[in-house]
Formats: C-alpha cells, structure tokens, sequence
C-alpha cells in the first residue's frame, strides 16, 4: 500500500527523499559497496577506480561483472556484452519509472539525469511512494532518495578498500565474501516468477562449469544459454498462474 | 587480450569500466526516450530478465565456487558451509536478508580464523 505523503514542496520532497534513503536501504546497499570497494582493492586496483566505477557504473551487479572480468584478463567485447547482458533489466525499470516521475513544465534533460539513479534501490523506493504524490514533488523525491544513496555509496566504496587493505586477511574474507553472499539471497527472496527462478537455477548449475570450459566466454553463454532454457521452459511447462507486470 | 597487454592495467580498468558505465547508461537513457511506447510485459523482457538472472547467478555461484582473488584464499569448504549457513539464517529467520549477509560473511570469517589457528 502506497503511504499517503505530501510535502509542502518539491524542496520539502527531495530533502525527504534525502531522509527516506538513510536507515535500512543505506545499510544495506552501504555494506554491500563495502564489499565492493574490497573487490577492487584484492583485485590489485586503486581506490580511485573503484570510486570511477561507483561513480558513474551505478548499479552493482554490472561493477562487480567489470571487476571480475577484468580479474580474468577478459577483452573488452566481452566486458561490454556481460555488462549489457546484466543491466538490460534496466531498460524496462526506467521505462515503467518513467510515467511516475512526469510533471508539465519540466525539462526533458532533467529525465535523462535522473534515469542515472535507477538501480534497485531508489528505483523500488520510487516506484512504492510516487504515483502518491503530487506530480512536480516526484522528481525531487527521486533526485533527493538517489542523490543521498550514491553519494554514501562512494563513500562505503572508499571505506571498504580501505578496510580490505587493512584489516588481517580472514577478516578482508568477510568483506569480499558480502556481494556473492547478498546477491545470492537477493535472488532467492526474489525468484517468484516460474521463469526467473528456472533462470537462476540454471545458470548456478552451469555457471562453474561453462567457466572451466572457457574463462573468457563462460559468463555469456551461461547468460544467454541458461536464460534462453528457463524461458523456453517456462513456456512449455503447463502455467499455473501466469506471471503479470514486473521490471 | 591483444588489447590488454598494450595498456597499463589502471588504464585498462578504466577503459573497461568507462565502457561499462556507457552500456549501463545506454538502457537508462534508452528507458526515458521509449518510456510510454513500450509494453515491459511483453516476452522479450521477460527472456531479458531470464538472461540476466542466469548469467547474474552463474558470476555468484562461481565466485562462491571458484574464486579468483582474495576469497581463493579461504578454502573451499569453507566457503561453501558458509553460503549455506546464509541461505539456513535467510529462512530462519523470516527471510532477513540482512541478518542471512552477516550469518555467512562472519561464518567465513571465523572459519578462515579457526583454521590459521590449528
């Protein structure tokens, strides 16, 4: 159920967005750009590219695609096509984001600068607190909720390559060990629809294998081959309920 | 990689990441100038999502498995108990993604400390 908010203006709106984003999704996204920013520094980085990356990649699962990738010595079209692969999803968020955030009068420019913060995060924010507001407070909100999160993530980016470099190695274990871990029970929180839960079975199953077969083309074909099988299947299987609108 | 051994690593990093951050932003901006045009419902986002949950669970289930980087450090059964102690807090408690992330990152930690004492 959408709260029912109003602020007194498109200022008061952005600061709550401000407000809105420091608590739980701080937290959690913070420690998982912990964990990235210790990515980065085992993979013999410096904390300025992790920044970079933070900075303008914006979206974890493709950084940490870019930085495993760049550990395996990978080219750059393969580099490319797993960072596509990975942030398509990205295309249809923004796109059912999109109608949420319109206002008369606003410049389009400000549409594209804006469309920087959809990630998960803002994005679900967003799209739960929105449609209830009144139409010129729902770009600030978005503006001020993304704003907030991606600066602290630059932040947590730094610390976590920091601590990673500094603490004893079974501790720095912990810290690169967050993202796998977290992206893992994301996506079993996750996986209700039929397709996308077949999708990332399969892709588990064959993903260490394909890699032993080919470090350099694993990744994608586990992308395409076991995403293409989830989805065949999900069709040929008989439907029990038919999975509706979603991003 | 003919064209990772003319640069410096930093430099390629940089250009992967550069790289990167175009493609991510490619569908961002695509999202704008396509918003209201397009059904997201349709199959083709459907088999997009597909791809992007296999092969986003493929990269996991080997970093978890076959690690390159710090975590090659930590031994395999290690990190795998660890995994499934995450997986076993998640469930047990209400599906807290939160508490699942600390269960397995400190289960990691402490079995990897055990083992340089013994």
């Amino acid at each position: 159920m959408p709260p029912a908010r109003r602020f007194a203006s498109p200022r008061e709106a952005a600061l709550a967005g401000l407000r809105d984003s420091i608590g739980v999704p701080m937290l959690v996204l913070g420690s998982s750009y912990l964990g990235f920013g210790s990515l980065v520094e085992g993979a013999g980085l410096d904390v300025w590219l992790g920044l970079f990356s933070t900075f303008t990649g914006w979206a974890l699962p493709g950084q940490i695609v870019v930085i495993e990738l760049y550990s395996l010595g990978s080219s750059l079209f393969v580099v490319a096509a797993a960072v596509a692969m990975t942030n398509a999803r990205l295309l249809p968020m923004t796109v059912t984001l999109m109608p949420y955030l319109r206002a008369p009068g606003t410049p389009r420019w400000r549409y594209y600068a804006v469309s920087h913060f959809v990630a998960v995060t803002a994005w679900a924010a967003a799209m739960r607190l929105c449609p209830s507001l009144p139409e010129n407070q729902r770009l600030p909100y978005f503006a001020g909720f993304g704003t907030t999160l991606w600066s602290m993530c630059l932040v947590t980016t730094a610390t976590g390559y920091y601590l990673a470099g500094g603490l004893p190695g079974f501790v720095t274990l912990g810290l690169v060990f967050l993202n796998p871990i977290y992206f893992m029970l994301v996506f079993v929180a996750d996986a209700r629809h039929r397709a996308r839960m077949l999708a990332l079975v399969i892709g588990a199953l064959l993903g260490p294998p394909l890699h032993l077969v080919s470090a350099d083309w694993g990744l994608l074909i586990t992308g395409v081959l076991a995403g293409s099988l989830a989805f065949g299947a999900d069709l040929l299987l008989p439907s029990k309920t038919k999975g509706g609108g979603h991003a | 990689m003919p064209e990772a051994e003319a640069m410096s690593a930093p430099l390629w990093a940089l250009m992967l990441m550069t790289v990167g951050a175009l493609v991510t932003y490619f569908w961002r901006a695509l999202g704008v100038a396509l918003s209201g045009r397009i059904d997201t419902a349709s199959r083709l986002f459907e088999w997009v999502a597909c791809v992007a949950y296999a092969l986003l669970a493929g990269l996991i289930a080997r970093m978890i498995l076959l690690p390159n980087g710090p975590l090659a450090e930590a031994a395999s059964p290690d990190r795998i108990a660890a995994a499934v102690i995450a997986l076993a807090i998640f469930f047990l408690t209400r599906r807290n993604i939160g508490l699942g992330v600390a269960a397995g990152a400190g289960a990691l930690v402490l079995m990897s400390w055990g083992r340089g004492f013994f």
